[in-house]
């Protein structure tokens, strides 16, 4: 059976633009593709049919492929250079913190091809020993082999080439940890009657495995031996160093003792937000990353003294590599989409097939650049679908079920990311080694970014979608990743802008276009729960990659290190946006109160919602309960929740209109609110748990309008769209559309 | 130390009637055990056509290969929780539900 995975090079494309789809075929050699507009989700029998309206298209048709590997794993590489492959003796010497000794032999550093048997590399072997090999061909190779490695400790490895004595020397240095671990020192040498071959490129963390039969991450060639942990302050001099030699080089490379030997010191302390590594050496034989290892952590010298990164980057000289990194699949496109001049602004997808098995590959088509078609405009949440993407963990145990509270339902492309760990990772997820995952990119194929399956984000958001389109469809469609580069200019033209369901991650650049738009007089209809909850840091290069560090507080899926809470993007502080000061009550009036997946419940009306300020979105709704049913697990308020309070910076006028009750066991209150573990922390016992539906209007005649509810959505198209929430729901968007000022309450 | 007692038929019972919603705290405590993440295979859903039919599959913990069908068909989801709850109860009691 052939089935099929694709990614898109664009996510956000405007009437001229062309987005690039590349496709793999996995089992087959042919498929087909069908541009779409998406209007609504696949959700079953209770909502609006599933009926995505084709696009007429050039590429709309079948198509020949083939299978593209995906090259996942992480490592840094300098390009080949003479003065790499030193005539005589020579030395490497790296600090490392292996985080996988055990997992079998990994490159640590060096010019070892694995085709060819040539050039030198310090490895871990394949007993989890520290190890160090040259070869000049098949049959001619040497091996030196120290200890054991321990987990998680650093050491510092030096490694030497003795030409004279036709031998090669290894020396595995642990460095203290503050602890009382029994390692000592190690020394191992092996005789070598011939001098290393030529070898690859220099590579850190990987070795080189010849040309890449298919998508190569680098220079064309394949890697393989991926390490996993961090190495520091690696070094290349001329000669065997000694004892007094080898601490220069750990520690001050640039002596004038070393000055004639030196050949290069690459220093990852430098231009940690970019994917160079800088060589301080005498050659300046700089490289790059590759597949985006994780930067700005600490060194084997970190004192502790410092905690961020900008202020203290010497101790920031390791790089974490991990085997399961990837930041571009780096496929061959195979076909393209150029959006015609006056296609409307919408959610659009490349739908592939191959034997039934439909792939799909989302983007979003903005109105022409510099103007709007609409006065209302649906932001989508794109920072958040990226962080999300291939959320692989949540498949893996039965944690899931037991925080969710109902048996795991998947399909088939949810099957796809479990047979296929090389689609990479979510920052949701830990890398095989434990660690945290920080980076997610969009350039891979995605299987939670679609119009199908779990209702979640995106698809979520296209119940959002289906209402408006339910309304005469007078819309546009809008970014996050557009609004982090354009700010208030993207949002400046519209009356109206609605967010996604769950619009979880900001940058400091979108917090402060929705604030300035709101400060002047624009309207925020937030349509989702747990929104603006986590800072996060965008790529300084590459469009569409996203870090979140996940300090101190909040519900998380890992938490950082130590001392490693400022992303390396940017140098800002990681964690909740509330932690930042800029807690979501101040925007939204809500923030994150609870979670929970087995059950949705429904709003009452409050005595807020006789309020004068808010006749107007109540008219047509007499009902008590608000919301008291949905497509999703039934009702409106759930899966994610909020709840005004007035000392994160919800505004003294807000007005809760209706709020939720009758929550389940599962819905505990969030981390960050429970900082004495006490046990009275679920909804059937803790009263802080509710979802509240708010109201208030901002200084310059704008105003804001929340849900602080996932399910919400979930709720709109109930009954054929008649029903409370539905009428309660457009009028807002009614009222926030007319040019009639909210005047601000004495 | 809550542990599982095969003669609990009414938290069975408050299952069967409120697979999802406000259980009881020893119903809670019941779900927390049968949910512990632990090696042994464990069943999921797969989506045959969405919000109407459902197979029901078992997976190994931290596996690469995807979830492996049974030959257990379902049209409503709660059918599909009393099930499992079904299997894990036999699994703890060493012997079936005596109700179905
Ligand atoms: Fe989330």
């Amino acid at each position: 059976m052939n089935r099929v995975m694709a990614y898109c090079d664009r996510w956000t494309v405007a009437p001229g633009e062309t987005v690039r789809f590349m496709v793999s075929c996995l089992g087959g050699t042919s498929y087909t593709a069908q541009i779409l507009r998406l209007k609504q989700p696949d959700a079953g029998p209770q909502a609006t049919p599933f009926a995505p309206e084709p696009v007429d298209a050039p590429c709309n048709g079948p198509h020949d492929g083939r299978f593209q590997a995906i090259p996942i794993g992480s490592f840094a590489v300098v390009p080949a250079h003479p003065a790499l492959a030193p005539a005589g003796s020579f030395t490497l010497a790296a600090h490392v913190f292996p985080t996988t000794p055990a997992k079998g032999r990994q490159a640590i550093m060096g010019t070892w091809c694995e085709v060819s048997q040539t050039g030198y590399a310090l490895e871990i072997d394949g007993q989890g020993r520290l190890a160090f090999r040259i070869g000049a061909g098949p049959g001619r190779v040497a091996v030196a082999t120290a200890a054991p490695l321990s987990t998680r400790r650093w050491y510092h490895a030096a490694a030497s080439y003795d030409a004279e004595a036709g031998a090669i020397i290894l020396h595995q240095s642990p460095c203290s940890d503050h602890d009382f671990h029994p390692e000592a020192p190690a020394t191992a040498t092996a005789p070598a009657g011939f001098a290393p071959g030529a070898g690859g490129p220099l590579a850190f963390a990987a070795h080189s495995a010849g040309p890449a039969a298919g998508p190569s991450p680098w220079g064309g060639l394949a890697f393989a031996g991926h390490f996993n942990g961090r190495i520091d302050s690696p070094r290349l001099c001329a000669g065997v160093a000694d004892a007094a030699a080898r601490a220069l080089l750990a520690t001050d490379p640039l002596n004038a003792a070393l000055a004639a030997s030196l050949i290069a010191a690459w220093d990852f302390s430098r231009d940690i937000p970019t994917e160079t590594i800088t060589d301080i050496g005498p050659r300046r034989l700089h490289g790059s990353i590759v597949n985006l290892p994780t930067r700005a952590m600490r060194g084997h010298n970190w004192t502790g003294r410092e905690t961020n990164w900008t202020r203290a980057p010497r101790e920031y000289g390791a790089i974490h590599f991990h085997d399961d990194d990837l930041v571009d699949a780096c496929w061959a496109p195979d076909f393209a989409f150029t959006v015609p001049e006056g296609q409307r602004s919408g959610v659009y997808a490349a739908r592939v097939t191959a034997d039934g098995f439909d792939f799909w590959v989302p983007f979003f088509v903005r109105p022409p650049r510099g103007a709007a078609t609409s006065k209302v405009a649906f932001l989508a949440s794109t920072a958040t679908y990226t962080v999300y993407l291939n959320n692989r963990g949540r498949f893996l145990s039965l944690l899931t079920e037991r925080y969710q509270g109902r048996v795991m339902v998947l399909d088939e492309i949810d099957s796809l990311l479990i047979e296929f760990p090389e689609m990479g990772l979510s920052t949701y997820d830990r890398h095989s080694d434990g660690s945290g995952v920080s980076y997610s990119s969009r350039h891979r194929p995605l299987q939670n970014f679609r119009p199908t399956g779990r209702h979640w984000n995106f698809n979520l958001d296209l119940f959002i979608v289906d209402w408006l389109e339910k309304l005469g469809g007078d819309y546009d469609v809008i970014t996050e990743e557009d609004l982090h580069t354009e700010g208030l200019a993207l949002l400046e033209p519209y009356s109206v802008v609605l967010t996604g369901s769950h619009p979880e991650y900001d940058s400091l650049a979108m917090l402060d276009a929705f604030e300035a738009y709101l400060r002047r007089g624009g309207r925020l209809m937030y349509m989702g729960g747990n929104g603006f909850y986590w800072r996060i840091a965008h790529h300084p290069a590459r469009e569409g990659v996203i870090e979140v560090r996940r300090a101190e507080g909040g519900v998380r899926a890992w938490d950082t290190e130590p001392g490693e809470a400022f992303h390396s993007f940017t140098g800002e502080y990681g964690g909740l946006w509330r932690r930042n000061a800029r807690a979501p009550q101040r925007l939204a009036g809500v923030g994150f109160i609870s979670q929970g997946f087995d059950h949705c419940s429904y709003y009452r009306r409050t005595v807020d919602a006789a309020d004068p300020r808010v006749a107007w979105m109540f008219a047509g709704v007499e009902d008590e309960l608000i919301g008291d049913f949905g497509i999703l697990q039934g009702g409106a308020a759930g899966l994610e929740i909020d709840a005004v309070d007035p000392r994160l910076g919800t505004p003294p006028h807000a007005l809760v209109v209706a709020r939720s009750e009758n929550h389940s066991n599962t819905y505990e209150l969030v981390a960050e609110e429970v900082l004495i573990p006490h046990g009275a922390t679920d909804a059937v016992i803790n009263p802080d748990i509710h979802a509240d539906l708010t109201f208030f209007e901002t200084p310059g005649g704008g105003a804001v309008f929340s849900t602080g509810s996932i399910a919400y959505a979930g709720s709109l198209a109930w009954n054929g769209f008649d029903n409370n929430l539905f009428r309660l729901t457009t009028n807002v968007l009614e009222r926030f559309k007319s040019p009639m000022p909210f005047p601000l309450p004495k | 130390m809550f542990q599982f007692d095969k003669t609990r038929l009414d938290l069975a019972r408050e299952f069967r009637a409120t697979p999802w919603g406000e259980h009881s705290p020893d119903l809670q405590y019941l779900l927390s055990l049968m949910r512990r993440p632990g090696p042994e295979p464990y069943h999921v859903l797969i989506t045959d056509r969405p919000g109407e039919r459902w197979t029901l599959a078992t997976m190994q913990p931290g596996s690469k290969s995807p979830p492996r069908r049974t030959n257990m068909v379902f049209t409503d989801l709660r059918a599909a929780e009393w099930h499992v709850f079904r299997l894990r109860w036999a699994r703890l009691a060493g012997e079936e539900l005596p109700f179905e």
